[in-house]
């Protein structure tokens, strides 16, 4: 008796869950995603086509920029993520095509010359407004030669100089 | 002022060694190690931007040089290695879907790869550049396109020939040497055959 009651309350709910799954199922092929022009140009801002140099394929207005925006749109809409479909760019054309070159070879340079001339630089001017402060006294630290560095005569005639 | 004796005087001062006290002297300049290392860094930037310069500036490679090695794998899985047809004569075409000139040559080429197929010593080879597969295949399916064609893949291709734009065609000799180059499309099939012609043995 209790086995036959559980049976006819299990039917209803295959039939709900059956229905929830399968629906969607039919929903899902029925209407594909299709991605909006800012998913699409959330990608393409970060790739750049030969063809069009120095144009962001999000803006660029060639045709084969457009055909490469339709080909992010389909691969969106199979689900690929913004890496995915970056690798496929390169793998297909090249990593010239990616905004930002991938650290590695001789790519290092790009990433490695700002900062360090940005310290160079900023090494130079600490140094030029050291000497710009003391004027005086780095001077006669530099006139001294290396050779007079322990000469009496020499440290003598400076104090005596300081002196007067 | 009181009496003071010199030590030394400056004629038997001796003179600096090249390299004293972390100094370097080098052309004449007395230089710190770290100016020395920022210069040689300096310089070698500079090289390598001249270097960079220059591969701009040289062009797409020209007739009478030796054809830059590559392979192309065909939309259809077929490899075709440059070097492993040495003793052919092998057109090398540059195109893109999206390249109106290059629709304007489509049909000569065409026209021309089926005079030369059957001789077997001719060998045509499309390689499709910055495109997408199915643009790509349609455009080939358009113009009935048989010879075989596939994607610059990386770009390599087109980076060895070092060329400016679609379409541009290489015609490589039976040695290996480039025998003559097109920029821009054919405007006839004579134009093709009067290129091709001359490296066929009779």
């Amino acid at each position: 008796m209790r086995e036959s009651r559980l049976f006819w309350l299990a039917i209803p709910i295959a039939l709900i869950f059956g229905y929830f799954f399968v629906g969607r199922t039919y929903a899902q092929e029925s209407t594909p995603y299709t991605p909006t022009d800012d998913e699409v140009n959330a990608v393409a801002k970060g790739l750049y086509c030969p063809v069009c140099e120095n144009i962001p394929l999000d803006v660029c207005p060639t045709q084969a920029c457009s055909q490469w925006r339709a080909l992010i749109r389909e691969k969106i809409g199979l689900g690929w993520s913004e890496q995915q479909i970056k690798d496929y760019f390169v793998a297909q054309y090249g990593d010239r095509v990616l905004a930002a070159p991938p650290a590695r070879g001789l790519n290092w340079l790009v990433y490695l010359i700002p900062p360090v001339a940005i310290a160079t630089g900023i090494y130079i001017l600490v140094r030029a407004i050291r000497t710009w402060r003391h004027p005086i006294s780095a001077g006669v630290a530099k006139e001294r030669s290396p050779e007079a560095g322990n000469d009496e005569y020499v440290d003598r005639l400076e104090e005596e100089l300081r002196q007067r | 002022m009181s009496e003071i004796q010199s030590t030394s005087s400056p004629s038997e001062t001796p003179a600096p060694p090249a390299s004293s006290g972390g100094r370097i002297v080098i052309f004449g300049l007395n230089l710190s190690l770290g100016a020395l290392i920022a210069w040689i860094a300096v310089l070698a930037l500079l090289t390598l931007v001249a270097f960079g310069l220059l591969r701009r500036q040289q062009g797409p490679v020209a007739a009478g040089q030796t054809a830059p090695e590559f392979t192309l794998t065909t939309f259809e899985g077929e490899q075709f290695r440059l070097s492993d047809l040495k003793g052919k004569v092998v057109l090398i075409n540059f195109w893109a879907s999206w390249c109106k000139p290059c629709e304007e040559e489509a049909a000569d080429l065409e026209a021309a790869w089926r005079d030369y197929q059957p001789r077997g010593d001719v060998v045509f080879l499309g390689v499709d550049y910055v495109d997408t597969e199915p643009e790509a295949k349609a455009y080939l399916k358009k113009f009935d396109i048989t010879y075989p064609n596939g994607p610059d893949l990386r770009t390599r291709a087109s980076q060895a020939f070092r060329i400016r734009g679609v379409p541009e065609t290489y015609i490589v000799a039976p040695d290996g040497k480039l025998a003559s180059v097109q920029i821009g499309p054919f405007t006839s099939l004579a134009q093709i055959k009067a290129m091709i012609d001359p490296l066929l043995e009779p």
